[in-house]
């Protein structure tokens, strides 16, 4: 027997550690999200589709914007300091995930903002020659190749941190995993992709999108695989985390709504999809961005819950 | 440059509570709220039990994992005695800190910013013992240099069986308990 009997009582801490509420999860999912929409915004253009040629390049950067925007708002609720936020901006910490990301945040808005001005038809323009100019040079197509291998390379880094920020404090085992980035990374570029398959109209990008989403769950799955087992295999402290999502408090709602309404349904039916034994269909992508925003609530809250168990 | 580190004798503790007092008295702790607690570890099985009476706070670590992640540099290794410390004008409340310790030592304060055991460091600096030392009535609790082989603090380390909180966390505490 060993019991613990402890006189303290901090908010946040105590009995359980529940520093992050909704807000984090919030800021995760939609920062992968818009990881996953710059990364494939990034690929169409370099793949001769840019911004201003009609496909998903062009709403994808104001998407994104308007996601990042909602998803640093959220962040910055999270703050107990609020007033002190631009303290983030007067210096870089090379061991701090967070700092970094802050830093990556802020190359990640002029990436969007260029990438939306040139998706704005020439004639919105007419009246203002030197952004009408910036707009045209944006839309040249060694530049737009260019603007999207910096938005591709962007976007993973952005897509990478939100899981490295968690994986990096080593004092919550669940999260002590170097696959949580790739995890992140890859959910958002499921969440990218089925986003803008949502709002594709060209039958090619939507074919390409399909497949592309299969892929991405698919090694979303083995990741999530990969993460569990190596959680159970390590050390007590580690195969106790596991637990959370295998058996414990959280097993119920990773399994239904990340695993099996965010992967696995939504894998059939774009599956059924793409072998046109079903039509297209809104459901299946909208699963997927509900999986991933599901995903990001689970690891959050069960990697609080999960702890250092020796005394 | 001195590494600061504490002894607390587990035979001599009562859990009187005297040092979390003293604590919330010095330091002005808000209501609700403790830099530094008692904690009791009841271990066996009956009749053969032990209880462990342990007075723990911010281990100050060799490795603290709070100062590492902290995005703006708010939590540091303060130069007089390697004692870890929070700025609260670099902090933004982003509450990292708070999960990355694995012993739960921080809190936020109601102004928002992270707070937790400094070692009383501006009573070390004026020479003075920190405030739950100096308060112990059973003398179960020493403070000193940890680098001084002759300090206080070294010698009963070497000469008495010890313990750390968490080791296989790898932060290397530098909070000792005698056993």
């Amino acid at each position: 027997m060993l019991e613990l009997v402890t006189t303290r009582h901090n908010p946040m801490v105590d009995p359980t550690l529940h520093v992050w509420g909704w807000e984090i999860p919030v800021y995760l999912f939609l920062g992968g999200w818009v990881a996953g929409s710059m990364i494939i915004a990034g690929y169409f253009a370099r793949r001769g589709r840019p911004p201003g040629a009609g496909g998903v390049a062009s709403v994808l950067p104001w998407l994104s914007l308007v996601l990042l925007s909602l998803g640093m708002g959220a962040l910055f609720l999270d703050l107990e300091h609020k007033l002190y936020v631009w303290r983030m901006y007067l210096t870089l910490q090379p061991a701090s995930p967070m700092s970094w990301g802050g830093w990556i945040l802020i190359l990640v808005y002029p990436v969007l903002l260029l990438g939306a001005l040139a998706s704005i038809p020439p004639d919105l323009l007419s009246g203002r020659p030197a952004i009408a100019g910036l707009a045209a040079r944006l839309r040249n197509p060694v530049t737009a190749g260019r603007l999207g291998s910096v938005s591709m390379v962007a976007g993973v880094a952005l897509g990478i941190y939100t899981g490295i920020l968690l994986s990096s404090l080593g004092a919550r085992p669940l999260w002590s995993s170097a696959a949580l980035g790739p995890l992140f990374l890859v959910s958002g570029l499921s969440t990218g992709a089925a986003s803008a398959h949502l709002v594709a109209r060209d039958p090619d990008e939507q074919a390409s999108l399909l497949r592309a989403d299969n892929l991405f769950l698919i090694v979303e799955l083995a990741l999530i695989g990969l993460i569990l087992i190596g959680l159970a295999t390590a050390s007590a402290v580690h195969a106790n985390a596991a637990q959370l999502l295998l058996g414990g408090p959280y097993t119920a709602v990773f399994w239904v709504l990340v695993v099996g309404l965010g992967i696995l349904l939504p894998l059939t039916l774009q599956t059924l999809m793409a072998s046109h034994r079903i039509p297209h269909t809104v459901i299946a992508p909208l699963l997927v961005i509900g999986g991933g925003l599901a995903l990001r609530f689970v690891i959050v809250s069960a990697g609080q819950y999960s702890h250092w168990i020796t005394p | 440059m001195a590494r600061l580190g504490m002894v607390i004798d587990t035979r001599r503790c009562v859990g009187c509570m005297d040092c979390v007092v003293a604590c919330k008295t010095e330091n002005g702790v808000p209501d609700g709220h403790c830099r530094d607690w008692i904690t009791q570890r009841l271990e066996g099985t009956m009749p053969h039990l032990r209880l462990t009476i342990t007075s723990e706070r911010c281990n100050h670590c060799d490795n603290p994992p709070c100062v590492t992640c902290c995005p703006t540099g708010a939590s540091h290794v303060h130069d007089y005695g390697q004692v870890v410390l929070v700025d609260h004008d670099k902090c933004i409340g982003c509450k990292a800190c708070l999960a990355s310790c694995p012993y739960g030592a921080r809190f936020i304060h109601p102004e928002g910013y992270a707070d937790k055991c400094t070692f009383c460091i501006h009573r070390v600096e004026k020479g003075e013992l920190p405030a739950c030392v100096a308060v112990c009535p059973t003398h179960a609790m020493h403070f000193g240099d940890l680098d001084d082989p002759q300090s206080e603090v070294s010698r009963l380390i070497a000469s008495r069986r010890h313990f750390v909180l968490k080791p296989d966390a790898g932060t290397k505490p530098r909070i000792y308990y005698l056993e």
